[in-house]
């Protein structure tokens, strides 16, 4: 049978200046699955990233976002189309000037016509599911980094959008909270069928929450496809990456 | 979307077109989707016709729903608040599997409860606020201006602590690119203060003594004044605007760590540059205002530019050069000092240091003008 694309980039192209910043990018991701894009630094994730959310004009090659080119939409489909995506920052990104559960509430109370009370309900509803209840009437300067992150990833859920972008969101967290984080990825993929697309180099995550893997090496896709083939795979840059999983511990864990 | 307004208790509920739930034997049948796009009218509508009836039994049969999402799930979960609230209770029937797996995800396990932060009284809330502007604002400014004088003054030979070229920098940004305004706006007040006063003294006969106005007051009152009031605009905003950012962005915290005080790194250089540009801004901002009140007194009672260079040579008094002198490092220390203390009170992110800088404009122009009333008496 064949998967719904939710993503799919063909012959993508980027520069600034005079400097290429991606070559010939093209990948798919598909439905209901968590696909990583990995790297070294420099290696153009955040530009594809940037092309993906439409904070980039795409000027030359194609970027489909659930089935919509990008660059031929009007500014209300756009709209439509961000309704339908939730995008989590490495930073966090939430308005300092509002409380936590404001930020988190932005959304649902622009985009719906819910009751104040039941908004209230969601957004607690939706800061226990990130453990983060307790910060309900706190102000973002008032929270430690995986806090924030986590404030920031309840955000970017409240819509239930059926596409999830995540840029680094374990980097900074402690590893108890990253395997928290990388479960409720994995539950909100599996129960919700969410699709997610994650950026990331926490190699301990990748190996619990990954399903397909693209690797950019220098602006170029070394490698895409499934997580097993990506640990097997024999391109120098991919191997590199993944050969501090081949210690011995992680051959276990692996099985 | 807008909700269908019936008289009656309603036998279905709709949202737009499109059906969200019918009545069928006591029990009632939702269909289609419960998502965030459905869930307010079948929120408020439901609600809506319980309140008709409060008090009973309600059944929701949830065999021909679709889709739910978190939004659907918390709909329900509200609903079956607010009708225990009224003494009645919900009960969901023929949930689909799927269903049941979203509800169990999403429904609460304990109800909401956020502890609100604790009210004060009055009394506690005004010794609070009086306390806080003692010991947050006076003693800190006190304290700033302390450590930044004290750095001042040992710092003045040591070129080492400083930037190479900050000083100079810093004097083009504050006093030198502040000419051109401070110049055309004292010509401007010079101008209007002559004009305004020769038809009162034609009357009297006392042309002469417009000189003697025009003078005395650019040179005690208006020159400083009006260029302490724009160097605050100008200066004191950018100084507070970025040791804010600097603050926000950590850049504070890092010169710390390296073992360079912030102050004697940002704030000394610009003080350094703020009183040495000050005066000759003042001894602009006198000559441009004389020069104004010089032009109008030619046109409108007609004192040649000869006379009233003779009659400024009489009344003209070394004091008031002196005065300006002091005046101008007094306002410079206000300003400097008031921008770096608003700029290191930063909270809380971008608005804060938006907040910041106009407290800091606001403040330093109070605090020029109360320093120039006291400095006026003084010298009087």
């Amino acid at each position: 049978m064949q998967k719904e694309k939710v993503v799919e980039v063909k012959g993508l192209y980027a520069a600034f200046g005079q400097s290429v910043v991606l070559r010939d990018v093209s990948f798919s991701a598909y439905k209901g699955e968590v696909t990583v894009i990995l790297g070294g630094s420099g290696s153009g994730k955040t530009t594809l990233f940037n092309h993906l959310l439409s904070l980039y004009p795409v000027s030359m090659g194609l970027v489909k976002v659930l089935g919509r080119n990008v660059s031929t939409l009007r500014e209300v489909e756009q709209v439509e189309l961000y309704h339908q995506m939730g995008v989590f920052y490495q930073s966090g990104a939430l308005l300092n000037s509002l409380t936590v559960a404001e930020n988190v509430a932005l959304p649902l109370a622009q985009h719906s016509e819910l009751p104040p009370g039941l908004i209230d309900e969601i957004v607690y509803m939706k800061l226990g599911l990130v453990n983060l209840s307790h910060a309900f009437h706190l102000y973002p300067s008032e929270l430690s980094g995986g806090m924030l992150k986590r404030a920031a990833l309840a955000r970017a859920i409240v819509m239930d959008p059926p596409l999830l972008f995540c840029d680094e969101p374990g980097a900074g967290l402690d590893p108890v909270s990253l395997e928290s984080l990388d479960n409720l990825i994995v539950n909100l993929k599996e129960r919700l069928g969410m699709s997610i697309i994650i950026v990331t180099h926490e190699v301990s995550s990748i190996l619990r929450i990954a399903n397909r893997v693209v690797f950019l090496d220098n602006g170029v896709v070394a490698f895409e496809g499934p997580l097993k083939e990506a640990l097997h795979s024999d391109h120098p840059a991919v191997e590199e990456f993944f050969s501090v999983m081949k210690s011995d511990n992680m051959r276990e864990l692996l099985g | 979307m807008k909700l269908k307004r019936r008289k009656r208790a309603p036998e279905e509920i709709r949202c737009g077109n499109e059906m969200l739930a019918r009545l069928e034997g006591g029990c009632l049948k939702v269909s289609g989707r419960l998502t965030v796009g459905e869930a307010p009218a079948f929120t408020t509508e439901l609600l809506r016709c319980y309140r008709a009836k409060p008090g009973r039994s309600l059944y929701l049969d949830l065999g021909d729903l679709e889709t739910i999402d978190s939004a659907g799930v918390m709909a329900l979960y509200y609903i079956r608040k607010k009708i225990e609230e009224k003494g009645g209770s919900l009960e969901l029937k023929n949930v689909p599997g799927s269903i049941a797996d979203k509800i169990r995800l999403f429904y609460p396990q304990e109800d909401m409860h956020v502890p609100l932060p604790a009210r004060t009284g009055w009394l506690e809330l005004t010794g609070e606020r009086v306390h806080r502007f003692f010991a947050g604002y006076v003693f800190s400014f006190i304290l700033l201006a302390a450590n930044v004088f004290y750095w001042g003054l040992t710092d003045i030979f040591k070129k080492k602590v400083r930037r190479k070229g900050e000083f100079v920098h810093q004097s083009v940004l504050i006093g030198v690119n502040a000419v051109l305004i401070v110049v055309f706006l004292t010509f401007v007040i010079g101008y209007v203060i002559a004009l305004h006063s020769a038809g009162q003294l034609r009357t009297f006969g006392a042309n002469i003594f417009v000189v003697d106005l025009v003078v005395f007051s650019i040179m005690s009152q208006m020159g400083p004044l009006i260029t302490a009031i724009l160097v605050a605009g100008r200066s004191g905003s950018s100084i507070a605007a970025e040791i804010a950012t600097m603050k926000v962005t950590a850049e504070l915290d890092a010169l710390k760590t390296m073992g360079l005080n912030p102050l004697r790194f940002v704030v000394v250089p610009k003080l350094y540059a703020c009183m040495f540009t000050m005066p000759f801004l003042i001894v602009f901002a006198n000559v441009a205002g004389i020069t104004g009140g010089a032009l109008a007194s030619s046109v409108y009672l007609d004192i040649t530019p000869e006379i009233f260079i003779n009659r400024m040579r009489d009344i003209m008094m070394t004091k008031d050069l002196y005065t300006a002198l002091v005046k101008s490092q007094v306002y410079a220390g206000l300003i400097v000092l008031t921008g770096s203390f608003y700029g290191l009170r930063v909270e809380r992110g971008a608005e804060g240091v938006g907040r910041m800088t106009t407290m800091a404009v606001v403040v330093s122009i109070t605090l020029v003008i109360l320093a120039d009333s006291i400095l006026g008496v003084i010298f009087y």
